[in-house]
């Protein structure tokens, strides 16, 4: 089958619904600049000139703006290039976006879609690095996507640009080059199904966006030690398949959660008390988190360097959980080793 | 005003009135469980621009909605349903007195957050222009919501877009309990800042429901016509307090002096339109008598609807989640 990469799967889909529903439109600061958003947004502007709207910084009120679009049948798809700018918007998208259907028992809801990247490395630093998903996970009414790979993306994307629920979606820059197999024609994947990236027998990992692949990375590291881990990738955030990630852990009894994001609060915790909570009889061990340390993020190089989890820490963090003399050896090379900085 | 029955502003105003004031007599018996923000002053405001717009342009609201929510045509069951927590409720309960709706009316929203459904206005009506729809948008808020950063925001998308949007700011001079004299500038006049923004803008007296409907039809006339956004700021005075049914006497308030109180309740609107129909014989005081005498029992027989509605099922507490 035909092979995309992550931003052609993001950019085929948003031209297909453009293509199929005229209400579809797509809105941000500077998606129609050269490169249009790490090339998710060019193909749109070049059939779709006149629904693809560079706008004025305002992210408060955008959000707002989209939703009173929404309300009105239009279906917005906003972009922000990097999802820390999200904060501005929080008010909007928890208390108006999140609300709408509930607390006006609306028939219909504001099917917002808003796409939102997150950087890593070359000194993103403190305000460019942070992964908003649990944030926006917590609040029911959203619907929160942190998918991996492009067949996902793609799947996800319709399926937010065809519903009738606000859906986030936060992508890893790490992701954007990854590469798998997509089909041409437009699909949609469900929210709340996860999907085993690799089968195995020994310890259950859990990555969300970016540590999905990162996990699967650390699968091959922990197979040359004979060790099988099982890769779930859950996809959607909110909601979560708590079944795919229990039905592994009656197998492998063994359970390592690594997010883009830290513990505290966050979608490894969420797991982890989901294991705690419906699988603690499975368990052989107690449950291991792979996160963030708990700072900012910085920018020097050797800091930057020991601030990511990799598949080798998350490996490491297996061979603790199956109370193995392990130690990791092979360090696969950085996800990002061939960026080109600045941006 | 011209080519409408002076009237019908009038009996608009009666029933919002008299709507307030019964949701003030049962208020105290603690059965409608919500936070509520009277609009007793505020009529003219509500009844004025809604009765210059059409039924399928879209009016958002803020946390005072009870009179915007009535004046575009919503139910009084709907209304008084949702005070009680009932499934007849505009919202079956879930929303309460800050978010009141009729979307078959095209009151699409109200919210309790200060300047959220000014943006949601400004969507909609962008909404608009992009589908060639001549329906306009027009959101309602106070002047504490004009402090905020999103007023910025979408007074400068609105512009820039050239969207179909009227701003309405109810003015009554206070945020809660804080004046505007510490919250903006000494001399700072809230619709001259449009201006800044290229964006046309009045002022009228918001206890004047005649003039109030006179300056919203021009402002309705320019934005539907195409000529961008308009703002009109419209001043009044808060008869009650900020959230309750109480007078500022009934709750020994004193940041508004016994002079300001008296002669704020002296610009009355109802009683101003009362006095000017009655004296210039488009109505008698009798008519008015009889008005009052309708709109209350309409407002009775809601009531009595509202109370004798169901609770919501405790098993449909997450109904409407997504």
């Amino acid at each position: 089958m035909r092979r995309l990469k992550y931003n052609q799967a993001i950019s085929e889909a948003t031209v297909q619904c453009m293509q199929r529903d005229p209400n579809v439109f797509v809105a941000g600061i500077g998606v129609k600049d050269p490169g249009g958003m790490f090339g998710t947004t060019e193909e749109a502007n070049e059939l779709f000139p006149d629904r693809v709207f560079d706008i004025p910084n305002c992210e408060n009120a955008f959000a707002g703006i989209t939703i009173g679009a929404a309300a009105m049948g239009k279906r917005p798809l906003v972009v922000h290039p990097r999802n820390d700018f999200m904060f501005l918007a929080t008010d909007q998208l928890i208390n108006l976006a999140a609300k709408w259907k509930y607390m006006y028992q609306s028939k219909k809801g504001v099917p917002v879609v808003t796409r939102a990247s997150v950087g890593r490395g070359f000194g993103q630093g403190a305000t460019h690095s942070q992964s908003t998903h649990a944030l926006f996970g917590h609040f029911p009414g959203l619907y929160v996507a942190t998918p991996c790979f492009p067949s996902d993306i793609k799947g996800l994307l319709i399926s937010a640009l065809t519903g009738d629920v606000p859906v986030i979606i936060i992508e890893n820059r790490a992701v954007y080059n990854l590469e798998d197999e997509v089909p041409e024609e437009p699909y949609k994947i469900p929210f709340g199904k996860g999907r085993i990236l690799r089968e195995g027998t020994d310890v259950t990992i859990v990555g969300a966006s970016l540590m999905a692949y990162e996990a699967t990375r650390a699968a091959s590291i922990l197979a040359e030690q004979g060790v099988s881990a099982e890769v779930i990738d859950p996809r959607s955030i909110r909601p979560l398949d708590e079944a795919i990630i229990l039905e592994s852990i009656k197998k492998t009894h063994h359970l390592v959660v690594a997010d883009t994001s830290w513990a505290t609060y966050g979608f490894a915790a969420e797991v982890a008390a989901i294991a705690a909570e419906k699988g603690f009889a499975d368990l052989h061990a107690p449950v291991r988190r792979v996160t963030l340390p708990d700072s900012p993020a910085p920018v020097s190089k050797p800091l930057e360097d020991i601030f990511h989890p990799s598949p080798s820490t998350i490996a490491q963090a297996a061979f603790e959980v199956l109370r193995s003399d392990l130690q990791v050896t092979d360090h696969a090379p950085d996800v990002q080793a061939a960026f080109q900085g600045p941006y | 005003m011209t080519g409408k029955d002076a009237t019908i502003l009038l009996r608009e105003m009666i029933r919002i009135r008299r709507a307030e004031e019964t949701v003030a007599r049962y208020y105290p018996e603690q059965e409608m469980r919500t936070p509520t923000h009277f609009s007793i002053g505020q009529e003219a405001v509500s009844v004025g621009v809604c009765q210059a717009l059409e039924r399928t342009d879209a009016a958002y609201s803020g946390h005072r909605c009870h009179g915007e929510y009535l004046a575009k045509g919503g139910s009084l069951l709907g209304m008084f349903a949702e005070l009680y927590g009932r499934v007849d409720g505009c919202c079956q309960g879930r929303g309460g007195s800050v978010h009141l709706h009729d979307q078959s009316v095209g009151l699409i929203a109200s919210s309790a957050i200060l300047g959220e459904t000014i943006a949601t206005a400004v969507g909609s009506a962008w909404a608009f222009k992009m589908d060639g729809s001549p329906r306009i948008a027009v959101t309602f808020f106070g002047d504490g919501v004009t402090e905020e950063g999103i007023m910025h925001e979408s007074l400068n998308f609105a512009s820039v877009l050239q969207v179909p949007v009227l701003f309405v700011c109810a003015n009554n001079g206070l945020s809660t309990n804080t004046p505007l004299s510490v919250r903006q500038p000494k001399g700072h006049e809230i619709w001259k800042w449009a201006a800044g923004y290229g964006i046309g803008s009045a002022l009228v007296d918001g206890n004047d429901v005649f003039a109030v409907y006179d300056a919203a039809t021009k402002a309705v006339e320019h934005v539907r016509s195409g000529k961008g956004p308009f703002f009109l700021e419209a001043t009044y005075f808060r008869a009650r307090v900020h959230v309750g049914y109480e007078t500022d006497e009934m709750k020994n308030f004193t940041f508004r002096s016994e002079d300001v109180v008296a002669a704020g309740l002296a610009q009355d609107p109802i009683a101003r339109a009362t006095s000017k129909l009655v004296s210039s014989g488009v109505c008698t005081e009798a008519d008015v008598a009889a008005w009052t005498e309708a709109m209350q029992r309409e407002v009775d027989d809601a009531v009595a609807a509202a109370k004798a509605s169901p609770y919501p099922s405790t098993n449909d507490l997450l109904v409407g989640v997504y």
